[in-house]
């Protein structure tokens, strides 16, 4: 388990689809955070090498997390995780 | 830029605030409190910047102990901007800023625009990491990324965790993770024991934060952590996922020398080398900037007082060279009281009172900022550690290999690198590959200065493509029925 339990209470579940797959996140936690906790490391691909990408800066500046979600192209490390987003991985590199 | 048209719809405000980190926050409280017409401008949901970055609401805090004395900080920032009248724009992207005052930034309700008479630019650092192979593999991040997930996400980088790096927040990432409950599986520091001692006096000008660093690295002892100091991690093994990191010895400028590699398993690797101040707004306002690798790279050029060489232009907090989050507030109030002094909102004996007043904290604080600063200065021979084949511009795949051809084919300067390999052309703007590749230009160039900087371009960040596709028509555009 990496969500640090003893310091927040998370009351509120959400479920998210990614890949077609149901997950279970936390209000409150970003979609990048929803995904590295499901296990989920492998974001897109590059666009020329084709090489998996994951998250790295999570503040929003290195684009690595762009994912589609709701059919938009998106920072998965600026999205906070919602009741109902579809996700789709691997969509995002013809953007 | 004297020729916009007189149907701008620009919203005129005293100042504008862009960032509301810890300098941009007491800036605009500062100002505020003067008088001053004063809007702040963040990506973000909350005040806080990336060091005092707030918990997500929905989060309810349990256990305070369990989250370290900046949450405390933090809290109190925010408290001071939503009891000043300053009027914020928090979810706003900044995407356009030019000489003149005009701000453009993108919104939940798309886009808006200012024209401010004062700017403060308060846009903090980005973290640098130099190349390696396998740094593109899933599981490996930055430092701050880590620190983020760890604090206000509360969620640890991996079940068993390599911190590396340079500067305190490799011993801060470290501790928060082993008192989250995580596993740091080993510690990478550049740095040697010696540079760490030679540090000490000025670490000693704040000795509550001395006091901090000594906690982290008690906890790390006592979790029986293995420290490597002066070493790299000079590989990531695993495909699809890190599973281990491959480390080595360094000489002073980072590059590896012969000596025992080590073989660490790992589920993720957290890496950072040091913080490089975000210059690409006041590179767009055209400010004076100067080489100063100590301070994180290129920085702007201001004075004690935050003025820099367009009198409208303030610049605070680590933007302006890394002195770290103390320091940053401090300037910020300072730069947010002259910013109303020089619209003739402050009178003279108030503002020097306030001036002389603040200068030993701020002297202390930069001392000890400044020493954390060069810590975290480039070393170049990291670069070393990257072969031929590795990526060194993430966003589009491009190598150190054909960088060097470039070079060797006559690109003399970091935009004809640009234009020939598209190396710092993807999304991230070169935030990610700009030091590594002004360090390979650098080298035939004769150094950073000749290697220059990426021109800053507009949008400064991307923006969707539908905030500019509205429901207007062509001859509907202000810029088309102002003129003829």
């Amino acid at each position: 388990m990496i969500r640090i339990q003893n310091v927040v209470e998370r009351p509120h579940r959400v479920e998210l689809t990614v890949n077609g797959q149901p997950i279970s996140a936390f209000a409150g936690e970003s979609v990048a955070v929803a995904l590295l906790a499901a296990g989920i490391r492998i974001l897109r691909l590059s666009p020329r090498a084709e090489t998996p990408r994951g998250l790295l800066c999570m503040m929003g500046t290195c684009q690595e997390c762009i994912v589609r979600i709701d059919g938009r192209i998106t920072q998965a490390c600026l999205e906070p995780a919602r009741d109902g987003l579809v996700i789709d991985l691997g969509g995002a590199q013809n953007g | 830029m004297g020729d916009y048209p007189a149907t701008d719809p620009s919203e005129p405000v005293e100042l504008v605030v862009i960032g509301a980190g810890p300098a941009g926050t007491a800036a605009a409280v500062a100002a505020s409190r003067a008088g001053i017409d004063t809007l702040i401008i963040d990506e973000a949901r909350t005040a806080g910047g990336q060091v005092y970055r707030a918990l997500p609401p929905e989060m309810p805090v349990t256990n305070a102990a369990g989250l370290g004395p900046d949450h405390g900080v933090g809290e109190r920032l925010r408290h001071e901007l939503s009891a000043s009248p300053v009027r914020a724009a928090f979810g706003h992207r900044v995407w356009h800023v030019a000489p003149g005052g005009w701000v453009r930034a993108v919104g939940p309700q798309g886009l808006k625009s200012w024209r401010a008479q004062r700017m403060i630019v308060a846009t903090g650092t980005v973290e640098r990491i130099m190349p390696f192979p396998g740094w593109t593999t899933p599981g490996v991040i930055g430092l701050a990324a880590a620190t983020i997930l760890v604090k206000a996400q509360q969620v640890l980088p991996g079940r068993a965790v390599v911190v590396a790096g340079c500067g305190p927040l490799v011993a801060a990432v470290a501790a928060a993770i082993l008192k989250g409950g995580g596993q740091v599986a080993a510690i990478v520091d550049l740095a040697g024991p010696g540079e760490w001692l030679a540090a000490m006096p000025a670490l000693a000008s704040r000795p509550d934060l001395l006091a901090r660093g000594i906690g982290w690295l008690g906890r790390i002892r006592a979790a029986g952590v293995p420290i490597f100091f002066r070493h790299t991690v000079i590989s990531a093994e695993g495909t699809e996922s890190v599973t281990a990191a491959l480390l080595q010895p360094i000489d002073d400028t980072g590059r590896p020398r012969d000596g025992r590699s080590r073989r660490i398993e790992a589920d993720a690797i957290v890496i950072g080398h040091g913080l490089v101040p975000s210059t690409d707004v006041t590179r767009l306002l055209r400010l004076d900037h100067a080489y100063v690798p100590e301070r994180g790279g290129w920085v702007v050029i201001r004075d004690e007082v935050c003025r820099t060489s367009d009198k409208r232009v303030y610049v605070a907090g680590d933007g302006a060279g890394i002195s770290g989050a103390l320091a940053a507030e401090i300037e910020g109030k300072l730069g947010g009281l002259t910013a109303a002094f020089d619209l003739g909102r402050l009178d003279h004996a108030t503002y020097e009172y306030a001036v002389t007043e603040a200068r030993p904290t701020l002297h202390r604080a930069r001392r000890f900022g400044n020493a954390m600063g060069r810590m975290m200065a480039l070393r170049t021979g990291l670069l070393d550690v990257a072969r031929t084949d590795t990526v060194v511009c993430r966003c589009e795949d491009v190598s150190r290999g054909e960088i060097e051809a470039a070079l060797a084919d006559g690109a003399d300067d970091m935009n004809r690198l640009k234009s020939w390999t598209r190396c710092g052309m993807g999304p991230c703007q070169g935030r990610f590959c700009g030091a590594a590749a002004a360090t390979l230009v650098a080298r035939p160039a004769g150094g950073r200065e000749a290697a220059g900087t990426w021109t800053a371009r507009v949008p400064i960040r991307p923006v969707p493509y539908e905030a500019f596709v509205a429901d207007y028509r062509y001859e509907d555009l202000p810029f088309f029925t102002a003129g003829h």
